[in-house]
């Protein structure tokens, strides 16, 4: 076997603390070969991303390399002057990150921003010819018009191809992809990997892919190292951490990867609509002009039809932009909104302002992020307490009692009430937003993305208080996704969204068994699936972009008329949803 | 854009006639009496009533001010009661001086608040942070007059660098422009500096790093550019509190301004004055603002006028 391109030996990274330096990663040793995959594992707090920085040498201040060696082709990198280490950063090992939003400057042009990459370590080198190569490489849409547009203008799924761009321009030795594609919606995810995988295969790259996503690791991973608090707990070629993982939290972390296809068939669900959606439409105005007119609308949401049912989960699925939150705001009545909605017998008024308590009462949601959705400074009993405060119900020491009662449903332990939220993990944080929704015992309860942001073993677990409270309580759940494993493990029926529009509505078995509008499909195959042994359909590799929900005023996008396919089943005519909206 | 300016520009002229509007009411319900003060504590009833009907001020007030804004839309803004002069004039005549003292103004604190807040950015934690913004501190907290007499005394007095005061060459402006200058160099650094550490931890900071650039490189070309866009914003309110300085900092200095017209004026109730001197500055509070907003589109880009 040739020599590794980049070898770590028993690294050990710490922070200073008042209390001395404290380990983040201990003891990692690694090789890494030209050509190779390697997959680093775990969980947050696993080092997994302390470990790429220490590569970099980039690691933040107050965190050092405390002991080990890491070695570039012989070179050994950690005792290596700054000004020496600068040659090696982007040119010979390169770093891509989890936030394309954010990782790139927002004041200065594409163009520069890669020309500069190359320039600094080629100071002679055509940069601008060498950048546009550079994205034409990784198939960005018109790369001469990219040249000068600024990164704002680019979707997520753009400026993550450009970051892999300016990462490859000068033919690294190592390629650090750090969640290269947890921000990225999945079909955007399918591409970016592809791409990935044909570039490597091109240039020879070794390639350290960071992911907490074992789909990822199935489909990329040469050779995976499961990580967990600063230490290596397994490390094996793909296919071995998957068909005889021989630690116990490698078996754990496999097991809470939620799977699609281990949905089984439940009984369809019979019962009233708790929620009932007629021709619902939201548009947002875009003024401009002399006068200040509107001049276009975002159109958010368009002629969307459905029913919640008593005791059912209701899944929302699609990407980034589709509607499928602005449909969560509409149902409890924070935004304006066109046609029909009903909840729990209450008419949610069309203004997006005046909705009564009644309303205020049945609907409840859990957000996304759970350190954003509770406020820092107030004590995580008041929290929970505080919808019982705003209906006025029962007595402070009743509600008291109550907040108990609700903290050990979710799985918390009624003596934590005093304390604040910052004291709580991301996903005790989420039980404490969940015990507040139900504080008020709704009918309803709007999972904005809910588990999106938690660790799969929290998330999984999440999902068990879920499925839980809905078979003691009989609350419906409105669930919004863009995760379609995790929408088929606890869904009861799914609409598919795509521009505003419903474009496939169903039953779990009929949306996943016998999906059939184009887009549903290639939402499902884009999916990564956490079986090394699968072998994908060879697809074709392309860039698209979703289209603009924007319209100029009179015009609007193409109604989409849904057709019964069976049993309920509602399926788009497909040619409908292919019109580009122009703005 | 054109669609932009043109509404802006409508707002500014809403603005303006607001200002001219409450700035002669005031005026208007002054105890002070104008005419007493032309006429002298000696003159007779017959006199006083003369002079007032002379001025017109023995009309209605709405037409008073009616009269006033229809001279005012011809760029007449009437005569001074005491100098018998065409307040356009006199103003006309002073406003290069207070313009330069402006612009010289918005440099030193530019140049001193930017500068000192980079670096304590730069430094952050260190001694030199902490001086820094002990030291900005006292530049936001300390009054006008005693800034440009402790700047006269050290640098005029003692060092004998720059002239006491009056007008004319660089050196005459260069204390004025600091005293005037220097509260907003103790904002702009204590600005600059928060915006700078919070533009350092930026992602794309990082990934400037990642590419491999000098130090230097990612402060400048990267951070910097970053940093500055909430402080261009803050440029155009400047102008309105230097419009309040000019009158201490032009006295102490003997700086031929508007500054010093108006003092004169408000304390002769000189009214025709006072208004032309306030309508003046208003115009350019809300020109600066305008330019400001106008500027930040080239700087940052995601910024689109409409």
């Amino acid at each position: 076997m040739t020599d590794p391109v980049l070898s770590v030996r028993d690294l050990t990274v710490a922070v200073d603390t008042q209390a001395g330096p404290k380990p983040l990663v201990s003891d990692l040793s690694f090789a890494l070969h030209r050509g190779e995959t390697l997959c680093i594992a775990g969980e947050s707090g696993s080092g997994k991303s302390i470990t790429s920085l220490a590569v970099m040498g980039l690691l933040p201040t107050g965190v050092n390399v405390a002991s080990g060696a890491i070695t570039l082709d012989g070179q050994e990198l950690t005792k290596l002057p700054e000004r020496r280490m600068r040659d090696i950063r982007g040119a010979r090992i390169a770093m891509i990150f989890q936030e394309p939003m954010t990782s790139l400057n927002p004041v200065l042009t594409i163009g520069t921003q890669l020309a500069e990459a190359i320039r600094t370590h080629d100071p002679k080198a055509d940069a601008k010819k060498q950048a546009l190569d550079a994205l034409r490489a990784v198939r960005l849409s018109q790369p001469e018009r990219r040249m000068g547009q600024y990164p704002h203008e680019l979707s997520g799924g753009m400026r993550q191809r450009v970051m892999i761009a300016m990462a490859l321009a000068l033919k690294p030795d190592v390629l650090i992809a750090d969640e290269p594609t947890t921000a990225l919606d999945v079909t955007v995810q399918r591409e970016v990997l592809d791409l990935l995988r044909d570039l490597q295969r091109d240039t020879g790259t070794a390639i350290i892919l960071i992911t907490h996503d074992m789909g990822v690791v199935a489909e990329m991973a040469d050779r995976v190292i499961v990580m967990q608090s600063g230490r290596m707990v397994e490390t094996a070629p793909v296919a071995q951490i998957f068909d005889t993982p021989a630690q116990p939290y490698t078996r754990a972390l496999l097991a809470a990867v939620p799977r699609m296809g281990d949905g089984g068939g439940a009984a369809p669900i019979t019962a009233d609509p708790i929620a009932q959606l007629q021709d619902v439409q939201v548009s947002y105005d875009i003024h401009g002009g002399l006068l200040g007119r509107t001049t276009h609308r975002v159109h958010a949401v368009e002629h969307v039809s459905f029913d919640i049912l008593a005791g059912e989960t209701f899944s929302l699925v699609g990407e980034s932009g589709c509607g499928k939150s602005t449909i969560a705001r509409a149902i409890t009545g924070l935004v304006p909104h066109e046609g029909q909605i009903t909840v729990a017998g209450h008419s949610v008024p069309h203004d997006g302002l005046s909705a009564g308590p009644g309303l205020r009462r049945d609907v409840q949601m859990v957000f996304q992020d759970p350190a954003a959705a509770l406020n820092p400074r107030k004590k995580v009993g008041e929290l929970v307490a505080e919808p019982l405060v705003i209906h006025r119900i029962g007595t402070a020491s009743e509600r008291r009692a109550h907040v108990r009662d609700l903290f050990n449903r979710v799985g918390l332990s009624a003596d934590q009430i005093d304390r604040y939220p910052h004291e709580f993990s991301g996903g005790q944080r989420q039980r404490i937003c969940i015990a507040r929704a139900l504080a008020l015992q709704p009918k309803l309860i709007i999972a904005d993305e809910s588990v999106s942001a938690l660790d799969v073993s929290v998330q999984a677990r999440v999902l068990e208080l879920l499925a839980e409270l809905k078979a003691e309580f009989g609350i419906s759940y409105l669930f919004i996704s863009h995760d379609m494993a995790v929408v088929e493990n606890i869904s009861d029926r799914i609409a598919v969204m795509y521009l505003g529009q419903i474009v496939e509505m169903g039953t779990r078995a009929q949306i996943f068994g016998n999906p059939q509008h184009p887009y549903t499909r290639r939402l499902i195959e884009s999916v990564p699936v956490p079986d090394p042994a699968f072998i994908r359909a060879p697809s074709p590799r392309m860039a698209t972009e979703v289209p603009s929900p924007v319209w100029a005023v009179g015009s609007g996008p193409a109604r989409v008329v849904l057709t019964d396919a069976g049993g309920g089943h509602l399926v788009a005519e497909a040619a409908a949803t292919d019109d580009a909206a122009v703005s | 854009m054109a669609a932009y300016l043109i509404r802006r520009l409508i707002q500014s002229a809403l603005i303006l006639l607001g200002v001219s509007v409450i700035t002669f009411l005031l005026l208007y319900i002054l105890p002070a009496d104008p005419v007493r003060q032309i006429a002298g504590r000696s003159a007779t009833p017959e006199v006083v009533e003369n002079i007032r009907r002379q001025l017109g001020l023995d009309q209605p007030v709405w037409v008073q001010y009616g009269n006033y804004l229809w001279g005012l839309l011809h760029g007449d803004m009437g005569r001074s009661y005491l100098q018998r002069s065409e307040v356009a004039s006199l103003i006309a005549a002073r406003l290069p001086a207070t313009l330069q003292l402006m612009l010289g103004a918005i440099i030193a604190e530019l140049v001193i608040g930017l500068t000192l807040g980079v670096v304590a950015a730069l430094n952050r934690g260190k001694p030199l942070d902490t001086s820094l913004m002990v030291a900005s501190f006292a530049a936001v907290s300390a009054p006008q007059f005693v800034v440009a007499l402790l700047l006269l005394y050290v640098f005029a007095v003692k060092l004998g660098w720059f002239p006491i005061g009056g007008y004319g060459t660089f050196s005459h402006l260069v204390l004025p422009s600091i005293t005037m200058g220097i509260m907003g160099a103790g904002w702009y650094s204590r600005m600059m500096r928060s915006s700078m550490l919070d533009v350092l931890r930026a992602d794309y900071i990082r990934t400037a790093r990642a590419k491999g650039l000098g130090r230097m490189r990612v402060i400048l070309r990267h951070a910097l550019p970053n940093a500055i866009l909430p402080v261009i914003a803050m440029i155009g309110m400047d102008i309105g509190i230097f419009m309040g300085g000019v009158v201490v900092v032009e006295s102490v200095f003997g700086w031929p301004g508007i500054g010093q017209l108006a003092w004169q004026a408000i304390q002769r109730v000189d009214i025709p004055i006072i208004m032309g001197v306030t309508i003046t500055s208003a115009v350019a509070i809300v020109l600066g603002n305008l330019l400001a907003d106008l500027i930040t589109p080239f700087i940052d880009p995601r910024i689109k006028l409409r």
